[in-house]
């Protein structure tokens, strides 16, 4: 009998181990962040007028070469605002960045970058958010990271402040630049 | 007849709100139509997650919605339309995620769980029942007690 009590006794404490477990997984884990089904995967292909220049075509093959950031941003995005200055940090300190201009008009989103600085290499215009699907965008701010090849490597949901960048996004960075 | 038309009417304010989001979409035939009930309710809203594709107003879900009815249209079958989503926006997007390696605690966790616990409850209850009847068993008067006893009471008669 008193080894079936012990028993119990391991069972409940084991029970509670990994109830705490799982409650600590859960207060690290933000439920609203998707991992990406495109990890490993190729930059979908893609063919849109730059924002800047509507004369001018941006291709995937443009993305290649260097690693780079792809940051899809939309005016209607408030968050975007608050991310906006980190970008131009980053961009000062030769980080390459590109934007995606996602379900936005050209207008407000040129005006935007004439008023708070344009961080970004290529300007992708994506009114209609086709490509943004094919990235499985679920909404704005996300930023990929790509390496040379164009093979999307990670993707961050949210406001790249100067701690996710220097804690996260960095270190991989660096490591796509070293490949 | 009265009664019929009421119910009628009442059956079809019933369905109403429940094709809410159909109603913008022309299906060429009504089995389209069925498939895409089916899918925009297996459909999982990557932005608001505890909704399907059908009950979410947020933008995402209404471009899923558009991109099921032009793949329906174009007569995709709904592996490949739900293969399309997944590739996208990976296997959360279905409430019925597919059984593999990643997904068995979540198909048979609850089974093994409940199993567990029944077994449990059984050793429990096997090992009380046991003792129970050792114990009656110490109670009970052996053999030689038996006749002493009956030699007591008949002293007593």
């Amino acid at each position: 009998m008193s080894k079936m009590r012990l028993l119990a006794v391991f069972g409940v404490l084991f029970g509670v181990a990994s109830f705490a477990g799982m409650a600590l997984f859960g207060i690290n884990n933000d439920p609203s962040e998707l991992p990406s089904a495109l990890i490993g995967k190729p930059f979908p292909e893609f063919t849109t007028r730059s924002l800047d220049d509507p004369n001018v075509q941006i291709t995937r093959a443009d993305l290649l070469g260097r690693p780079a950031l792809v940051n899809v941003w939309a005016t209607w995005c408030v968050s975007c605002k608050v991310e906006h200055p980190v970008l131009n940090d980053l961009a000062k300190q030769g980080v390459v960045i590109h934007g995606i201009n996602y379900k936005d008009n050209n207008p407000d989103a040129q005006r935007w970058l004439r008023d708070f600085l344009n961080p970004y290499q290529l300007n992708i215009s994506d009114p209609k958010g086709t490509l943004g699907f094919d990235l499985g965008v679920y909404g704005a701010p996300e930023t990929f990271m790509i390496d040379k090849k164009g093979i999307i490597r990670h993707k961050f949901v949210g406001v790249v402040d100067k701690r996710v960048w220097r804690e996260k996004l960095a270190p991989i960075y660096q490591e796509l630049l070293d490949e | 007849m009265k009664r019929f038309i009421y119910a009628l009417g009442l059956t079809m304010a019933c369905f109403s709100s429940a094709q809410a989001s159909i109603d913008t979409y022309e299906f060429s035939t009504q089995a389209e139509r069925d498939r895409y009930r089916v899918l925009v309710e297996e459909l999982r809203c990557p932005k608001c997650q505890n909704q399907n594709i059908a009950d979410s107003d947020a933008p995402i879900a209404m471009d899923m919605r558009d991109e099921i009815f032009k793949k329906l249209e174009e007569g995709e079958s709904n592996e490949q339309i739900v293969g399309y989503l997944v590739d996208r926006y990976g296997d959360f997007v279905r409430y019925k995620p597919p059984v593999n390696n990643r997904t068995l605690i979540l198909w048979y966790g609850p089974a093994a769980f409940l199993a567990f616990g029944f077994l449990m409850v059984a050793v429990i209850v096997i090992r009380r029942r046991r003792s129970v009847r050792a114990e009656l068993a110490e109670q009970q008067l052996s053999s030689e007690e038996k006749t002493r006893l009956s030699d007591i009471l008949k002293q007593y008669k």
